[in-house]
């Protein structure tokens, strides 16, 4: 499958329903809150890995679709299919010289794990070839509107030690979001990916995932989370055809008419849309969800 | 004839590590000459150029903020590969993040805009071909229609920065009247000298009404 030719830009819009998006470590894993306006926050690393857990599932033992930032829960998915080497001889033994070795090693990494291919990593250190840069890029993901952040307290009808049978039960504390639309935007460079053999099944792949990454995800905390809008516009241009936050413009995310003071609690309170007039030429744009 | 540009960048956010305190990332107040480099860099480079940035021009007063994640502690190593490359399996290449999980705390830059003013300069690498207008021309022609290599980020990359040229004969964006007068941002790195087993450089940065004048690398201290 050939490495992908085109310069991407995507915008992801996902929601929140009575959940948590994104525990914030600092502040006792309440969601994430910009200080300043008080829009909700998921960082780019937390939906990184929502997109590694999916292909993890998808392509469990597929050759070539391995993940190497692995969360503990994905360890018992042993990859127990017989491994197909892919035709690279290792020549540790003939001596090669430190750097062209190093390439090697990364080139092997780059084709036997999806998200090395895709995200990058950091990886042996003594050689500086040894880091890999991803064709695929994301920024932090923002909120519409600010959100409101509620603790819900909650009781445990049971006790952890015994000594502790005798108290009533114990309380605990969740934070939810009562609803949230987050935007987040995201770079594919095809000059990287030609570097790391990002191919066009890959990309294929990446969509999938960014769709369908919430529905693998379901846990106590995030309550009801689902994308909800994946906008893609493709460069003709490898290098691209117009800037990035040009494109970014085009995609407005609105309160719907009359609604702009009340609280947005579903996705039908929001109205999104893509301003395809006077579209740069060469560039085109792919509604995928 | 100079070979001057001037490129307008902005974002969200910006971390310009300290490298004094890099484990738990404090920015430094202002972008460094080596994330601006990096990002004409992502714009146009050829081996037989070398960015040299002139000076940076602040737009935005210096804000910060706090952001925790769960980063992970340590790096493959290069045998664990290699290993793997010979028994011709992956199983064992693998990084269970929440064993080696760190929490650390970044503080970086809210909402920055920057002018970078530089020029380049031809390496040992250049040959006939390579003349002072080609690569004039292509580098603003490819920040003209927002073309790039990879998106250029502001410190690390889940700060893309936008980025517009501005024409010789376009005005400056205006600075933010917080900047008037004159500051002392102390030492700031200034660049690493690669050619010399990546010794890092430093110079002490001084910002006048938002313009910060980066002196030549040599002069920058080692």
């Amino acid at each position: 499958m050939s490495v992908i030719a085109n310069r991407y830009e995507f915008v992801l819009l996902f929601d929140v329903t009575n959940g948590n998006p994104n525990g914030d470590p600092d502040a006792g894993n309440l969601p994430r809150l910009d200080p300043e306006t008080n829009q909700g926050l998921v960082t780019d690393v937390c939906l990184k890995r929502k997109i590694r857990n999916y292909v993890a599932l998808e392509q469990e033992g597929n050759a070539g679709y391995a993940i190497y930032m692995q969360e503990k829960s994905v360890l018992n998915n042993q990859h127990k299919k017989a491994y197909e080497a892919l035709g690279i001889e290792p020549e540790a033994k003939k001596l090669p010289k430190d750097q062209a070795k190093a390439r090697e090693l990364t080139a092997w990494m780059c084709a036997n794990f999806f998200d090395v291919r895709t995200f990058g990593a950091v990886m042996t250190t003594e050689v500086n070839s040894g880091q890999v840069r991803g064709p695929v890029q994301m920024a932090f993901a923002t909120s519409i509107d600010p959100v409101v952040p509620m603790e819900v307290s909650i009781t445990r009808m049971a006790v952890t030690n015994e000594k502790d049978l005798e108290k009533e039960r114990t309380m605990g504390r969740k934070h939810i979001i009562p609803y949230g639309l987050y935007r987040v935007h995201g770079y594919i460079s095809a000059k990287l990916g030609e570097r790391t053999g990002f191919t066009e099944d890959d990309l294929e792949l990446l969509w999938r995932a960014l769709i369908n990454m919430f529905e693998h995800d379901r846990s106590a905390s995030r309550g009801e989370m689902s994308a909800r809008k994946l906008i893609v516009f493709k460069h003709e241009n490898p290098m691209g055809n117009a800037p990035a936050h040009t494109l970014f413009d085009r995609v407005q995310v609105k309160r719907v008419e009359g609604e702009t003071d009340t609280p947005a609690r579903y996705y039908s309170n929001y109205a999104v849309t893509v301003d395809r007039d006077e579209l740069p030429s060469g560039i085109t744009i792919d509604v995928r969800l | 004839m100079t070979f001057g540009v001037r490129l307008h960048i902005w974002g969200e956010r910006a971390c310009f590590t300290r490298p004094e305190m890099k484990v738990e990332r404090v920015s430094y107040d202002v972008i460094t000459p080596s994330a601006a480099r990096g990002i004409l860099e992502a714009i146009h480079w050829k081996p037989a150029i070398r960015w040299c940035v002139d000076r940076i021009h602040v737009l935005k007063p210096i804000r910060f903020e706090s952001i925790r994640r769960n980063e992970v502690g340590h790096k493959l190593p290069a045998s664990t590969v290699s290993k793997a490359m010979k028994a011709g399996r992956v199983d064992d290449v693998a990084y269970y993040v929440d064993q080696g999980r760190q929490q650390r705390a970044a503080t970086v830059l809210r909402d920055v805009g920057y002018v970078i003013e530089a020029h380049f300069e031809f390496t040992s690498r250049a040959d006939d071909s390579d003349t002072p207008g080609k690569h004039l021309d292509i580098f603003n022609r490819r920040a003209r229609q927002g073309q790039c290599f990879h998106m250029p980020c502001l410190g690390t990359r889940e700060f893309p920065a936008s980025f517009a040229l501005i024409e010789s004969d376009e005005a400056m964006p205006s600075v933010d009247e917080q900047l008037a007068g004159e500051r002392d941002l102390g030492f700031m790195l200034h660049d690493i000298d690669f050619a010399n087993g990546k010794t890092p450089r430093f110079f002490r940065a001084g910002m006048r009404d938002g313009v910060i004048e980066v002196p030549p690398f040599a002069e920058a201290l080692a």
